[in-house]
């Protein structure tokens, strides 16, 4: 009989610890810090108009039950925006200019998140005679000798950052472009679309151009890295959060919830399995058995060196 | 998933949107415009009257001022407007950047010059002869001001539809203070229909981007009627 009376005990008692559990833990859901809430994030249009975002976010928003709003910018101007203060986190693909945000004190937990490459695209009858070389500065320089149509981003934007980069390297100074060097001033797809209609080379990013192939009639001439092309090539992608010390308006849990989403294992496949006309267009680098500190911090930081 | 997406993408020149993504577009356009250019006719209306009413100094130097406004480029005032809403901005407390309020702020400042401007001339060019008449038949100011604003009603239709036509059309300002957003379910947050014509445009899709301007011409084209049939109406009954 008191033993039926203890076990009785212990049935309730489990009964209702197992329901305050479930209250709470479902209460927590409901206060939880996140719910509801909307995160802002500014990213650069290649990420953008890939529609890889789309595919991202929209787990997590079930998951979470929050609204992400992605604006797409250049490199540059998605970090002004979060400069002041105007965005969450951030998703570009510059390091240089990531490292300047950080260094600011307006960025905090960066992290490598995917990496795709830069190829150089243009006319299929290819002028300056460059295509299936893997020298990407020769490559610039013959352009520069032919004075073949080249047309930049010019817009601050990750893959200008780049493109400068490339004709320093190939020892092409901006006090030499000529009429042949075109400032087109607009996003990825513009400046592809701009190429295909009136320009013989631009640098793209593999994503937009493969995302756009179909549409306009460039051929790549310099591949990047992914098939087996110079490492300048390569085109790496960070996400930062916006430091709330700085800006306290930010949505800094929210930011964070998302990086860690972003560069979890459930994401580095949804980012592998992402292809447009069967290309895979961003390879995952967030998750690796090799530590990687020197993504948290400026390159070359010196207190995060062995 | 990939597999839908591999097959979708050349298959772009039927009707490649959701009905949803198109309707919230849609939506967030009229909107942001409608509002806008309500506003704007409730502000601007009372000034082009009480100019067009009153003589006073330097009443020629504020109608060019109001002329000058009509042609605000709309990138100078989206970036003023940005400026403005920014967390950093006077305005920053209110937490508008990026969204359709900022939008509407900065359509306001766009049509508000056109309203009060063509509005102005309507009221203006209302003969001497027809506010002498009414005067001399006794009627208050008020009568006067109101047999004015009769008589210039096609007028002051014209403003409100000029300034409704540049809000909607306008994709300057709207792209850098809304920021062009739709949600990954397809639901326009700041996403207007030039902005998306836009979006189409960069990313080559001419095809896609022409269909969205048809729909815009539609739009603007029924605005356009019902503000002239419901002007018809409004003639025949108190005629």
């Amino acid at each position: 009989m008191s033993i039926q009376r203890r076990q009785f005990v212990a049935a309730v008692g489990s009964v209702a610890a197992t329901g305050i559990a479930g209250c709470t833990a479902f209460r927590s859901r409901e206060e939880g810090a996140i719910t509801g809430e909307t995160l802002r994030l500014t990213t650069t249009t290649s990420t953008y108009d890939t529609g890889l975002l789309d595919e991202l976010n929209a787990p997590f928003e079930d998951r979470y039950g929050v609204t992400v709003e992605a604006i797409g910018q250049g490199t540059g101007a998605a970090l002004e925006t979060a400069r002041s203060g105007d965005a969450d986190v951030v998703m570009v693909h510059a390091r240089a200019l990531e490292d300047e945000f950080l260094e600011a004190g307006y960025g905090v937990n960066r992290r490598d998140l995917m990496f795709n490459d830069f190829v150089v695209v243009g006319d299929a009858d290819d002028p300056a005679g460059i295509s299936g070389t893997t020298d990407v500065e020769a490559a610039f320089t013959d352009i520069a000798e032919a004075e073949s149509t080249f047309v930049s981003r010019g817009d601050n934007s990750g893959t200008h950052a780049k493109e400068l980069e490339i004709w320093d390297a190939a020892g092409v100074g901006d006090d030499e472009f000529g009429e042949w060097y075109l400032d087109g001033g607009g996003s990825m797809g513009e400046i592809l679309t701009q190429t295909d209609q009136g320009g013989d080379y631009t640098l793209a990013d593999r994503g937009t151009y493969l995302s756009m192939r179909s549409d306009i009639g460039l051929e790549t001439h310099v591949e990047g890295p992914i098939e087996d092309g110079p490492d300048l090539l390569a085109n790496p992608y960070g996400i930062v959060a916006v430091n709330p010390a700085v800006h306290d308006n930010v949505n800094y849990d929210l930011a964070m919830a998302y990086i860690g989403y972003l560069t979890g294992l459930e994401s580095r496949e949804r980012i592998e399995e992402y292809a447009v006309e069967g290309e895979q267009l961003f390879f995952p680098e967030a998750v690796s058995e090799e530590p990687n500190f020197q993504q948290y911090v400026p390159e070359g930081w010196d207190g995060a060196d062995d | 998933m990939v597999l839908e997406l591999t097959t979708g993408a050349p298959l772009v020149v039927d009707f490649p949107f959701e009905w949803h993504y198109i309707r919230s577009i849609i939506a967030v356009s009229l909107y942001v415009s409608l509002v806008a250019v309500a506003l704007s006719t409730l502000c601007s209306l009372p000034v082009a009257l009480l100019i067009g009413f009153t003589e006073f100094r330097g009443k020629t130097l504020l109608t060019s001022l109001i002329n000058t406004g009509m042609g605000f480029p709309s990138v100078v005032v989206g970036l003023v407007v940005l400026f403005a809403v920014s967390n950093q901005g006077p305005l920053g407390s209110f937490d508008l950047v990026f969204t359709p309020e900022a939008m509407i702020l900065s359509q306001f400042v766009l049509a508000a010059p056109v309203i009060a401007g063509v509005s102005l001339a309507a009221v203006s060019s209302v003969e001497q002869n027809v506010r002498d008449a009414a005067y001399a038949m006794g009627g208050t100011r008020t009568d006067v001001a109101f047999v004015t604003i009769k008589e210039a009603r096609y007028g002051i239709a014209t403003a409100v539809l000029a300034g409704f036509g540049r809000a909607i059309s306008e994709v300057g300002s709207v792209l850098i203070v809304g920021g062009n957003i739709a949600r990954s379910d397809g639901t326009s947050v700041t996403r207007t229909l030039t902005t998306a014509i836009q979006l189409e445009a960069r990313q080559g899709r001419f095809e896609t981007a022409m269909l969205l301007g048809a729909i815009l011409l539609v739009l603007v084209l029924a605005v356009n009627a019902i503000v002239v049939r419901l002007g018809n109406d409004g003639g025949g009954r108190y005629r």
